[in-house]
């Protein structure tokens, strides 16, 4: 899926929320640049030393055992989280709050408790977005992501699976630059995976960046261009997905693609 | 047949048969009671939302005080009521004294720090499922004491119910502002204070027995919201 010559790396054409001239230029705000991030919770370092660029255009997965730091790495990313020392920087400004133009998806879906339509709409409404606006992109999201038949039902009456995909969902009718995904399929059975899979794919191809986690060799292995190989807090390895899994340079990685146990 | 036994019977006619008396007292608590409710609702949702998703200085004995006041006795809070309103106090000038706006006020003062320290936990509850979702989406915190108030609706039904309880049930307070002035101030409990010290135990017990159907009846409320709470909650 590398395709990367095909998306503007420094303009895109996003439209302003609430904007009723039309579109508008919103500059990239990739590439995303962690610089000596580390980060501590009491007296145990969580993350150690993080540095590396993301740039647009691949599909990137951070890969690596359970506990290798991929949650923190992509709330540090997002900005819910501020690393203790070392910056997050977007075209080379530090983040505030959570900056705009990316959304992130987490592990387990948060769903209003109103109806699917309603979640959706929930974000595009506090991006000040007018009503005619938000009725079309929220049949486009609902059929990019196959949820069409369940626009009307209460969102927590939902299979895990279809919540997962009205997250997702909910966060690309933000139109975001950068979506990043927390394992948006663990714990789905092989359909369900299969579904959220397909959804991804087409967000990728949409243009938008894709940034998520897994510990799913397999799925890094289907999904991936580019993967960043955590383990125990540490990145070891930042490199091409065909050069990953042909030749891992670490002992860890090398372990981990042969699918031995990592802890 | 005992007086009690004559009574109570005398008391299920009163009650059964609607007498005018009766009636009007009746209304006249809910009418004060409800009126306090909705006050109490719309200062307390919002300060516990307040008090869950926001932080300023002081925040914490904020806090401490509501739980605290959840306590007041009633008589203090009458009393209290009653300095501001009298000729001498603060808010004198508009001769409230006795009449049911004081009741409704002093029943407010008394109910909204039950409905503030009670919705406050659900907030709490509901914002640490939210808060990830609710920041990453971009909602500023009053934006999400917006929408947590909105999902939390059937959660936040028995805080209010408790308020209702507490203000329906008190004397000292509406015995104090309202003055237990017949057709004016006169209420349920501050009845059958005033009955059953003349000995007419009739109307006191008509009226206890209306209390403690009301009492039952937002007992019940209170479990049926919380059910539906429960199950809106999957």
């Amino acid at each position: 899926m590398g395709r990367s010559d095909q998306y503007p790396s420094v303009l895109q054409t996003v439209p302003g929320p609430g904007d009723f001239r039309g579109p508008r230029m919103v500059p990239g705000i990739l590439p995303l640049e962690v610089r000596r991030v580390s980060l501590d919770m009491g007296s145990r370092r969580l993350l150690d030393d993080l540095n590396f660029t993301v740039k647009s255009g691949s599909f990137t997965i951070i890969l690596g055992p359970n506990g290798a730091g991929k949650s923190l790495t992509l709330r540090l990313c997002h900005g819910l989280l501020r690393p203790t020392v070392g910056e997050v920087l977007w075209r080379g400004i530090a983040a505030r709050e959570v900056p705009k133009h990316q959304t992130m998806v987490f592990q387990r879906p948060m769903m209003l408790r109103r109806s699917v339509t309603a979640n959706i709409e929930y974000g595009l409404r506090l991006q000040g977005m007018g009503r005619r606006q938000r009725r079309e992109r929220i049949a486009e999201v609902l059929k990019l992501a196959g949820l069409e038949a369940l626009a009307g039902r209460a969102a927590r009456s939902l299979s895990i699976g279809e919540q997962q995909r009205v997250a997702i969902a909910r966060a690309w009718a933000l139109r975001p630059q950068v979506l990043f995904l927390d394992e948006p399929a663990a714990n789905l059975d092989p359909s369900a995976t299969r579904a959220i899979e397909g959804v991804l794919r087409a967000v990728h191809n949409s243009g938008t960046k894709i940034v998520m986690s897994t510990h799913d060799l397999p799925q890094a292995k289907r999904l991936a261009d580019e993967i960043l190989f955590l383990h125990r807090g540490r990145l070891l390895e930042q490199s091409s997905a065909d050069t990953f899994f042909d030749n891992p340079v670490t002992t860890e990685a090398q372990a981990f693609v042969e699918g031995e146990l990592l802890w | 047949m005992s007086d009690v036994e004559s009574a109570l019977l005398s008391a299920v006619r009163l009650v059964f048969t609607l007498d005018r008396d009766l009636a009007e007292i009746i209304g006249l608590s809910m009418r004060v009671s409800l009126s306090a409710v909705a006050v109490a609702a719309l200062i307390g949702v919002p300060l516990g939302g307040a008090l869950a998703l926001l932080r300023f200085p002081g925040r914490k004995t904020v806090i401490v005080l509501l739980n605290a006041f959840m306590g007041l006795p009633p008589v203090v809070v009458g009393l209290a009521v009653y300095l501001m309103l009298s000729r001498l106090g603060p808010m004198g000038v508009f001769g409230l004294l006795y009449s049911p706006a004081a009741m409704i006020i002093a029943q407010s003062v008394l109910v909204t720090p039950i409905v503030a320290a009670l919705s406050r936990q659900v907030f709490v509850d509901f914002w640490s499922e939210y808060e990830d979702q609710l920041r990453s989406l971009g909602a500023g915190r009053g934006r999400a004491i917006l929408t947590l108030a909105w999902d939390a609706r059937s959660s936040l039904v028995p805080p209010v119910l408790a308020g209702f309880g507490r203000a329906t049930a008190e004397v000292g307070a509406v015995m104090i502002v309202g003055g237990n002035i017949d057709h004016v101030t006169r209420v349920m409990t501050t009845t059958i204070a005033l009955e059953t010290s003349k000995g007419n135990l009739a109307m006191a017990m008509g009226l206890g027995i209306v209390l403690v159907l009301l009492s039952l009846a937002v007992n019940a409320s209170v479990f049926i919201a919380s059910e539906a709470a429960a199950k809106s909650g999957r």
